[in-house]
């Protein structure tokens, strides 16, 4: 497949390579974030005129997951402020490698190197996600949880461990990263045979061993790649290419694939479906369970909304590949149904961007007053505090989000069929995973054009 | 590689999206009438929560609060309305687009106000009924085969003795093996 390094572009590397843009940005971020966590503690308690929830929720989450994930996978990592005070710590520089850093600098256990504690730590947060996408105090408790976790992580562990291990955020984002147009590449991986010291890994006085712990000479999928280009830096001979590739490509690399991530794929599907019911629908009696934590309802919500993603959606699917080894009068394997798990990754994707799209765009007007106002406190810095409510593109979203829909469709179809070439099943055997494909888009369909 | 029997078959799915997508349906033979409804509006839901009619009723809607101030805003007809706790607010239009369309409180009433939400139905919800059409098609055709010989190869690969050689190890199968091990 084709491939285009964008590094040969004039600019483009120097601006990768020096640190600046990067800490700048960076920075900007984590001012940013300290001050969400501030407001959601200082500010009013109503959720969309308190920054927290609007630039947290609303606005981050539009940017995460309608440009961020499709268009760069793993780009927010590079930028993200969570892990920034745990990792200058450790590095004891928020620059270029200098001098001794603190930590014990422990190795991640073997056994938790998956992503199952991040889908864990996504599905508690989702469990109680009504209370914490309206109420500005938790989400400065949930923000300053991740902070303190990401410091105590970067002070045992070696590098990165909150972000590759830990980070519910960014479980999803890296299974999401392997549809993005984006990769970080080796251009040749003789070179990295070649060369011995390994400095992508190690590191030099250009730039740190990768904080993700992975080795960019063989890396063929972007799930682990945080795109934070210290490969780039530290590489001695230039062969760090950032490559813009056909979307999708990591899907069709058999290697690497593993029930862990399996699962992130049913957690976001099934979370994407839930959130459009719970948070969408017209049923109230649902919202109200699922905001009355503690309550006999909430369990009762808690419980079917885990049903639902770690048993009923796996197990309806488990049917489909099972019915698409009928013909060949094969048992369903393992290897099957993690293979065909990842055509769940292009349906989640497109099910939470038309999620977004209905639930961003309706409340996105709520950033100019924030704004202005970002504490409730009655301030007018830019004067947009008074700009009134108005709900954008009401009359096109319907219409643009069955277009995503069906596109995912599409795009999860043509990824089953293509693995099941890949398994040597053919159509047979991609069939009932394309209807299940389908099903799940007529129910998202229901859920939010219907 | 498509077969020309193929070819054919996506150029028919093909025209048929089209068709599904774009010609004009006919609007809904009942008559307009004049339609009331009382909508009570509390913490986080109105009662009843979806409301249907038919193209070109005349509908009248009565926004009750049973609780805080709360709000009536429809999507797509940009109508709004706010109700007091314990007063009625009504909007009278005619529902001349046909539809599915959210109603959403528009006055800030407590944390799930973003996510109180009803529905209004207006007629057939085409938009659904052509999009559930256009994912059939779309499934239909990744479906198509796309060889003729697939079976035959197939059968002849199974009943070929394999060869089995020593495994080929590369530069980058090697590579790849250290990120798989850690």
């Amino acid at each position: 497949m084709t491939r285009f390094d964008l590094t040969t572009l004039p600019l483009v590397k120097p601006l990768l390579k020096s640190r600046w843009p990067q800490f700048v940005i960076q920075s900007i971020a984590l001012g940013g974030f300290i001050f969400a966590i501030f407001a959601g503690l200082v500010g009013t308690p109503v959720g969309n005129h308190n920054f927290s929830i609007v630039f947290v929720w609303i606005a981050w989450w539009a940017l995460l997951m309608l440009v961020a994930v499709p268009i760069f996978g793993r780009g927010w990592c590079s930028i993200c402020p969570i892990p920034l005070p745990g990792e200058w710590l450790q590095r004891g520089a928020a620059l270029a490698p200098q001098g001794h850093g603190l930590g014990l600098g422990w190795r991640w256990p073997n056994r938790l190197r998956n992503i199952w504690l991040q889908n864990g730590a996504f599905t508690l947060v989702a469990l109680f996600s009504a209370v914490v996408l309206t109420q500005p105090s938790v989400t400065a408790i949930v923000l300053a949880a991740f902070l303190f976790v990401a410091l105590g992580a970067s002070l045992i562990f070696e590098r990165r461990a909150f972000c590759r291990y830990l980070c519910p955020v960014g479980g999803f984002i890296g299974l999401y990263s392997q549809v993005a147009p984006l990769e970080v590449r080796v251009k040749d991986t003789a070179v990295c045979a070649a060369h011995t010291e390994k400095t992508c890994y190690t590191g030099n006085a250009d730039g740190y061993g990768c904080p993700w712990q992975v080795f960019p000479g063989g890396l063929v999928k972007n799930t682990y790649c945080g795109t934070c280009v210290e490969c780039l830096r530290t590489c001695p001979h230039d062969n760090v290419a950032i490559n813009l590739r056909p979307p999708g490509a990591d899907l069709l690399r058999p290697t690497g694939r593993k029930l862990d991530e399996a699962f992130k794929a049913f957690i976001m599907l099934g979370s994407a479906m839930a959130y459009s019911a719970v948070m969408l629908g017209p049923w109230g009696g649902i919202k109200s369970a699922a905001y009355s934590v503690g309550s006999v309802a909430w369990f009762g919500y808690a419980l079917v909304f885990l049903a639902f993603i770690f048993g009923i959606l796996p197990g309806l699917f488990l049917l489909a590949v099972s019915l698409g080894e009928l013909p060949a009068s094969r048992r369903p394997t393992r290897k099957a149904f993690i293979s065909f798990a990842y055509t769940l990754v292009p349906l989640g994707l497109t099910a939470w961007i038309a999620f977004s799209l209905s639930f961003v765009f309706a409340n996105i007007s709520y950033l100019w007053p924030a704004l202005s106002d970002p504490l409730g406190w009655g301030w007018n810095l830019f004067g947009t505090a008074g700009v009134g409510w108005t709900p954008y593109l009401a009359n096109a979203l319907p219409t643009l989000q069955a277009i995503v829909l069906i596109g995912g469709l599409i795009w999860a179809s043509a990824t089953a069929r293509q693995i099941a070439v890949e398994l040597k099943g053919g159509l047979q055997q991609a069939l009932p995973v394309i209807v299940f494909c389908f099903a799940v888009t007529l129910g998202l369909l229901w859920l939010l054009v219907g | 590689m498509l077969t020309r029997n193929s070819r054919w078959l996506l150029i028919a799915l093909a025209l048929t999206a089209l068709v599904i997508a774009l010609v004009p349906l006919p609007a809904t033979l009942a008559q307009p009438a004049d339609r009331h409804f009382r909508i009570e509006a509390s913490s986080f839901e109105y009662t009843p929560p979806v409301i249907a009619v038919n193209p070109g009723d005349r509908v009248t809607l009565e926004l009750v609060s049973t609780d805080y101030v709360h709000g009536l805003y429809i999507d797509g007809y940009d109508l709004d309305l706010t109700a007091d706790p314990g007063q009625t607010a009504r909007l009278t239009f005619i529902a001349d687009k046909p539809g599915a369309f959210r109603f959403r409180c528009s006055v800030t009433c407590g944390p799930l106000h973003p996510f109180m939400i009803g529905k209004l139905n207006v007629g057939v919800n085409w938009l659904l009924w052509r999009a559930a059409g256009l994912a059939v098609l779309a499934a239909t055709a990744i479906a198509i085969p796309r060889n003729r010989a697939t079976f035959k190869d197939r059968l002849r690969g199974a009943l070929s003795p394999r060869p089995r050689g020593p495994l080929r190890v590369t530069a980058r199968t090697r590579l790849e093996s250290i990120n798989n091990c850690k």
